[in-house]
């Protein structure tokens, strides 16, 4: 059962979730809404038209001074020297044993660099980067006076093209600016966490419920409704991205998780190069892995994953796909169990999982689960 | 579900009880907990079971919810429509979405069940 609880922290959207018959559960101390018409119908309203998204919990670090930059490059992994003002790049944190911090989308604002991270980390994110940045540079903390609205799905830029002054359609992926919306300097992106197109919109605290109710009213045509964590996560693991806490985390560094990619390892010093460059040299000796159930069942966070019948790996994201309708899921595979089964790892390898005492017959996928998302491109 | 004798257990599994057989389903108030629901294994028909045990499992998108055995007896039947349509329970949890049958062991004991009209004040609580 779903434990309805109170949590401590309310975004600048709580009534309008409660007025919408919202669920709400406690995520990491916020009061969130879980879900309101069903995780299945929203989920389906996102890749059909669009939904609305609070994800106001999320934090923003903003950095600013002259060595701003060279502060940003050495806490985060992927190349803040070649993300042009106005752009926004997926990137993550390390440790100095590799281990990741923390992921986040960085943001060029021109005179200042802003971090979007996880609301679970929030805290811990910013005593970290405070201890490892040094020089001309401050850090703050915006989180409390920004709310954050998604609108994501294919009518997403028909949506919020009516209540902002600039033809969306010039906007590229992974593009920020400052637009009019409601007739208020707001920044607005285009990003998303759900393999559909879609913007991210960052208002005051005092602007948001009027940017969520115009985004309802102006969206009736398409349906737009709100969407809740629980559609969220079903739509970001039907693409693969990785959840902060259980994909990743501080035990594995991005080389066992399948994020090289936003780590540039000729850019220079930045906290936990050495042990990465370390890592893949050896070569990582469990890698993150997307599969699907062939076998009937839901693969969870936790069960166990087997190549012929021995332990080979752990689910870290499990869920029922809406899109597919069959189980989904990611998880730590050893790369030698794979070897030995004679599969190759994210290429159709048989696995099963292990759910409830059964071996559910499974096979390797290398995501996107779900291929029809209208989002533009994957990385920035 | 029929005309016998309607209960309700403190785990949200309701019990019409007929003549020596028990149908078994999830509360409406459990299914609205729950959400979607994707998935449901059927029990094993002709299986004893005991006070107790884990009957089935029913899974919605987020989350996974035991079917607890209310009392002793034998498993007599599945409701198989709930294979391909596992929605059912959410659409008619004390109808078309009922779970399993069982005969009810000789020394089943019945009295700790609640009424409707506990139950409903159990989950107002």
């Amino acid at each position: 059962m779903i434990a309805t609880i109170v949590a401590e922290r309310r975004t600048a959207l709580y009534e309008q979730h409660v007025a919408a018959g919202a669920r709400m559960v406690d995520f990491f101390g916020w009061a969130m809404p879980i879900y309101y018409r069903g995780i299945v119908a929203e989920h389906d309203r996102v890749r059909a038209t669009a939904g609305i998204f609070d994800v106001s919990h999320m934090g923003q670090l903003v950095l600013r001074g002259a060595d701003a930059l060279a502060a940003v490059e050495r806490v985060t992994t992927n190349r803040v020297a070649s993300l042009r003002e106005g752009r926004v790049q997926y990137s993550i944190m390390c440790y100095e044993h590799g281990g990741i911090v923390d992921d986040a989308l960085v943001y060029n604002l021109g005179d200042r660099y802003m971090l979007v991270v996880n609301a679970s980390n929030c805290d811990k994110d910013l005593e970290w980067i405070r201890s490892n940045i040094s020089g001309d540079v401050t850090l703050e903390d915006h989180s409390d006076h920004t709310q954050l609205v998604a609108i994501q799905g294919p009518a997403a830029e028909a949506v919020l093209g009516r209540i902002v002054d600039v033809d969306l359609s010039s906007v590229a992926y992974a593009q920020s600016l400052q637009l009019d919306v409601l007739g208020k300097r707001t920044l607005v992106s285009r990003t998303g966490y759900t393999g559909e197109d879609g913007f991210e919109i960052y208002g005051a605290n005092d602007h948001a419920g009027p940017v969520w109710d115009a985004l309802l009213e102006e969206g009736a045509a398409w349906e737009v409704e709100p969407i809740g964590l629980g559609a969220r996560d079903t739509l970001r693991l039907e693409m693969g991205y990785h959840l902060y806490g259980q994909d990743i985390d501080e035990t594995r560094t991005p080389v066992e998780a399948g994020l090289s990619w936003v780590v540039k390892t000729d850019k220079g010093g930045f906290i936990g190069r050495d042990a990465i460059l370390e890592r893949k040299k050896k070569g990582a000796r469990e890698r993150l892995t997307g599969f699907e159930l062939e076998g009937r069942g839901i693969p969870r966070q936790g069960h166990r994953i087997l190549v012929d019948g021995e332990d080979a790996g752990v689910v870290t994201s499990g869920t029922y796909s809406p899109s597919l309708g069959r189980g989904i899921g990611l998880g730590y595979v050893k790369t030698e169990s794979v070897k030995a089964g004679g599969g190759k790892i994210g290429v159709g390898a048989e696995l099963a999982i292990e759910i409830r005492g059964r071996a559910i017959p499974a096979k390797t996928v290398r995501p996107p689960f779900y291929r029809e998302g209208t989002v533009r491109s994957r990385k920035a | 579900m029929g005309n016998g004798d309607l209960r309700y257990t403190d785990t949200h599994e309701w019990l019409n009880i007929e003549d020596g057989e028990v149908t078994i389903g999830l509360t409406e108030y459990a299914q609205g907990e729950l959400g979607d629901i994707v998935f449901i294994e059927l029990p094993e028909v002709g299986r004893a079971v005991e006070t107790g045990d884990v009957l089935t499992t029913v899974e919605s998108v987020k989350s996974v919810s035991e079917i607890y055995a209310p009392v002793a007896g034998e498993i007599t039947g599945a409701n198989e429509a709930l294979d391909a349509d596992p929605g059912l329970i959410n659409t008619d949890a004390e109808g078309e979405g009922w779970i399993l049958k069982m005969m009810l062991a000789p020394d089943a004991d019945l009295s700790a069940f609640m009424t409707a009209e506990d139950y409903k004040a159990h989950t107002k609580g």
